[in-house]
């Protein structure tokens, strides 16, 4: 495994497990981090990955994770913050990845889990099944730091990488097409609440 | 402050850009996001020049929602510039984000379409603006006069805190001049 060189096109790579990944990520998380679960399968998984008070799970405003934790990771630049999205949903709100690249806070993970189909409402192809490389998008937007991982020890290494060092990352894995184990609670005002308590906002 | 200084005359702001500058860092809005607008490129300007804000452009107003959606969270102030065509992109987002979250999102929508518009699709778009708002339960006010200017911008900030609710201030051609035609 070499996590410096560039990885190789997204359509080689092992199909892992959201899942699976979501509960690596979430035991890498021990400062305290921030995580904003995008809309469906992604904050699923994330809320039965185990319960954090710094977990802040969408119930709608599809594509906008990355926009969310953004603002995040500028209100609070001392907090590491994740932004962990579907490749459907970034791919409404590519521009984001721009704007993130114009700003280049150094608090700021991108986690892309690319199923390559809107799982959800029948696993319809997203357009990175057939030809978009989310990874190519993001450096071709400006994030340098953005890397496919290419199976679930990468995956992990990454996340330590990302963690550690000045940001913006974006991390990429493929995932197989199965939905999440669990699904989140859907009380909006008390996901905000707990989230900004969580993240030291409210007392 | 010197004897004698209290009957000096107001240094007040006058122009209305200034004044909605000072109303935001008045209320510790230190956050400010746009997509731009020819109208408002004054107060843009205004704001990019005053270290006390973060400002920046962004790609879409809904991604400008978000970031200030997130930024309150933080523990953070901000708020949104946009044009009226932009608004219109915002349904879903204040339907599923803002509203539900209670969200003080602050939006400064600079108003197209009306008082001498001449493009047919900012005319048609504008209509939808307030209905829009009004279907969400959005506090929303046209401001028209630039003596009630400071009094809105402020007690609408101070009452979108405190009552954690998005608020939509809607800058009129009667306010600001407006886009009038290049000929």
């Amino acid at each position: 495994m070499n996590i410096a060189s560039a990885a190789p096109h997204h359509a080689n790579l092992k199909l892992t497990s959201r899942f699976d990944l979501s509960q690596r990520l979430v035991a890498l998380l021990t400062r305290g981090e921030a995580v904003i679960g995008g809309i469906g399968n992604t904050n699923f998984d994330l809320w039965a990955a185990g319960r954090r008070p710094e977990n802040f799970y969408m119930l709608g405003s599809m594509g906008l994770a990355c926009p969310i934790a953004l603002g995040v990771a500028l209100a609070q630049p001392t907090r590491g913050v994740v932004a962990l999205e579907g490749d459907g949903s970034l791919l409404m709100q590519l521009g984001s990845l721009t704007t993130i690249a114009m700003l280049a806070p150094k608090n700021l993970t991108i986690i892309v889990m690319d199923n390559g189909c809107y799982q959800i409402t029948g696993a319809q192809k997203t357009t990175t099944a057939v030809a978009a490389d989310i990874v190519a998008i993001a450096q071709g937007a400006g994030l340098k730091q953005a890397r496919w991982a290419a199976d679930e020890a990468m995956f992990e290494s990454l996340i330590r990488r990302a963690l550690a060092e000045d940001g913006p990352h974006l991390i990429a894995a493929r995932i197989d097409d199965k939905p999440a184990v669990a699904t989140t609670e859907r009380d909006p005002s008390l996901i905000r609440d707990r989230f900004m308590r969580g993240i030291g906002t409210k007392s | 402050m010197a004897k004698g200084m209290e009957n000096e005359p107001s240094r007040a702001p006058t122009a209305w850009h200034a004044i909605v500058r000072e109303a935001l860092k008045r209320n510790d809005v230190r956050l400010v996001t746009y997509v731009p607008d020819r109208v408002l490129t004054p107060l843009i300007d205004a704001i990019h020049k005053d270290d006390f804000f973060t400002a920046f452009v962004t790609t879409r107003e809904e991604e400008a929602l978000g970031i200030v959606t997130g930024a309150w969270m933080g523990g953070m102030r901000g708020a949104v510039l946009m044009q009226t065509s932009g608004f219109a992109t915002l349904p879903n987002a204040l339907a599923s984000l803002a509203v539900p979250y209670q969200i003080p999102l602050l939006m400064f929508v600079s108003e197209r379409g009306t008082l001498g518009e001449f493009n047919l699709g900012q005319a048609l778009v504008c209509r939808t603006m307030r209905p829009v708002l009004d279907a969400l339960g959005i506090e929303n006010h046209t401001i028209t006069r630039l003596d009630e200017l400071d009094f809105i911008v402020d007690r609408s900030i101070k009452q979108a805190v405190a009552t954690q609710a998005p608020c939509a201030l809607i800058l009129s051609p009667l306010l600001t001049g407006g886009k009038t035609f290049a000929h």
